[in-house]
């Protein structure tokens, strides 16, 4: 289909880093399933740089795909550069989504950086709460 | 293997929809308002489909106008009724909750300019009863109009006895017939339907052309104002090559009812009975008061747009409820009506067969979503959570699709 770009197909339809960790050093969901997308993000962190990363999704093609390739984007970076990740810069490895789908990106840089939250949590690592917008300030969902 | 199942979207045009088309394109191009020859042969031409149509019917010719479709029959409908209405001071309109966006956004429109609308409920099968519009007549209602048959869950309304009240009431009766049409039987004498919309594309006819049936005595309101075609119903040169293919296919398809319904039916039940032995799945509206091509499930703990793309991924087409195919927000106003919780509604897959699919094909399309749903559960965070009993399932679990929601 047309609809989306042949690396949204690619990720879509071959998914990288499906599944979850179970001695995960972090885990993030965002979304909810009265919207039809949930994300949920799972990331192995060693010496600061996140060592593995996994990903369970609920939803459309975009969003299965966004979750897939901003997993593939963090893994082996640092939680700081994880940190910084954008979803433009999702959409754009993807080669673009369309504009009613953006909505997804913005759900994989949140799902990354809930996990990343969880993990500053769990290890009483301090951090500006300000930094971690909730899943409400998404104006793509709309339910909250 | 490539299998078409979205038929309640479009149907392929039939051989006999394109052969009957093709001479009014470039032999009997012309004009039915001409006063020569090449004229006056369109103009037979264009009665004779009129007849047809009238005849499939059971209405007079006079009383069929020519359209641009289901939308354009549905708005033109509406406003007539309602026009006619507000002229002796009636501004109440009854409809249901699932109607197509022609009606139901016609209505809303209406609703901001003062008038008031009752949408009746459409109960978990997807059924209204005759009683319920009764209880909703008022003195001052202009129009009822309830679908024929649903676009998305396929469930067959009691028209006839619909029509029977609003005859009794003396209130107009309007049906959106456009997925019913030359698929099911239909009588506006005997269902006492007073405004009747259609459209060919949905009975392997082109698209772009539908019809409006109004009762003789049911005045029309013009949506297209110009020349005098249609008897001065609907202005605008007759579209005569899509005209004569409506009118073919339609009679075609009309004259075989019988035997499609015994083969869909089949193959209908066939499909159902496979795709509900999948757990968690549940079917959407009565399971046997429904379109013979038509079925439509919610799969728990998935989402509609991804089932779509892994189905056309392997050459199954077919359409969902879920928000993601409709452009919106919200899951499809269809499933939330019959009651589906968003959760479940976003799961949802229209399957819609025509008399061309096959029994090894509908095996195809089961074993196909089997294993889509299986794949998409895998990966979702919603499933694992209802694996783990983290979450209640939403659908019981039963042996068949005759399932319930917890």
């Amino acid at each position: 289909m047309a609809l989306y770009s042949q690396k949204v197909m690619d990720h879509f339809t071959n998914p990288r880093n499906v599944g979850s960790i179970e001695d995960a050093d972090g885990v993030g969901e965002v979304g909810n399933a009265k919207c039809g997308d949930i994300m949920k993000v799972y990331i192995k962190v060693r010496a600061g740089i996140i060592t593995d990363v996994k990903f369970e999704t609920f939803g459309c093609g975009s969003a299965i795909a966004t979750s897939s390739m901003a997993t593939e984007m963090i893994k082996g970076k640092t939680i700081d550069q994880a940190f910084e990740l954008s979803n433009k810069a999702v959409v754009e490895a993807l080669d673009g989504l369309p504009p009613a789908k953006l909505h997804c990106s913005v759900l994989a840089e949140e799902s990354i950086k809930a996990a990343i939250k969880d993990y500053y949590d769990r290890n009483n690592i301090p951090y500006d709460p300000k930094k971690f917008p909730d899943c409400a300030h998404c104006e793509g969902c709309g339910v909250g | 293997m490539q299998i078409y199942a979205d038929n309640a979207a479009t149907t392929k045009m039939s051989r006999l929809a394109i052969d009957t088309m093709l001479p009014y394109m470039d032999v009997l191009y012309g004009n039915p308002s001409s006063l020569h020859t090449p004229g006056q042969k369109a103009a037979e031409a264009l009665f004779s489909a009129r007849e047809t149509i009238a005849k499939y019917l059971n209405c007079e010719p006079r009383e069929i106008t020519f359209t641009s479709g289901g939308s354009e029959s549905d708005n033109q409908a509406i406003l007539s009724a309602v026009g006619a209405g507000a002229r002796k001071n009636k501004k109440h309109i009854i409809s249901t909750a699932f109607e197509h966006h022609a009606v139901l956004h016609a209505l809303k429109k209406l609703q901001k300019q003062g008038y008031e609308v009752t949408l009746l409920d459409v109960h978990e099968n997807g059924l209204i009863t005759p009683e319920q519009v009764k209880q909703a007549i008022r003195p001052d209602t202009a129009l009822v109009t309830v679908m024929y048959a649903n676009n998305e869950i396929g469930t067959v309304q009691p028209i006839a006895e619909i029509g029977k009240i609003c005859r009794e009431a003396g209130v107009p009766f309007h049906t959106d017939a456009v997925q019913a049409a030359g698929h099911i039987p239909i009588d506006v004498k005997a269902q006492n339907i007073d405004l009747l919309s259609l459209s060919a594309h949905k009975f392997h006819g082109p698209k772009g052309v539908g019809v409006l049936y109004a009762r003789k005595g049911v005045p029309l309101t013009t949506l297209i104002e110009g020349g005098a075609q249609e008897r001065g119903r609907r202005a605008g040169t007759e579209n005569i090559p899509a005209i004569m293919a409506m009118a073919a296919s339609f009679a075609y398809m009309c004259d075989r009812i019988d035997e499609h319904t015994e083969k869909l039916t089949a193959l209908r039940d066939r499909l159902m009975k496979g795709l509900g032995q999948i757990p968690r799945s549940i079917l959407n509206g009565d399971p046997t008061r429904r379109l013979p091509g038509n079925v439509n499930f919610c799969f728990e703990g998935i989402e509609g747009e991804s089932l779509l793309l892994l189905l056309d991924a392997k050459g199954v087409y077919a359409s969902s409820g879920s928000a993601c195919t409709s452009g919106s927000l919200d899951p499809s106003h269809v499933l939330l009506a019959i009651g589906r919780p968003h959760e479940i509604a976003h799961g949802s897959l229209r399957l819609t067969l025509s008399d061309e699919n096959t029994e090894e094909e509908v095996d195809y399309i089961i074993k196909s979503v089997e294993e889509v749903v299986e794949r998409l559960r895998a990966m979702s965070p919603v499933w694992q959570d209802l694996l783990a009993g983290r979450k209640n399932y939403v659908i019981k679990q039963c042996k068949n699709y005759a399932q319930t929601l917890n």
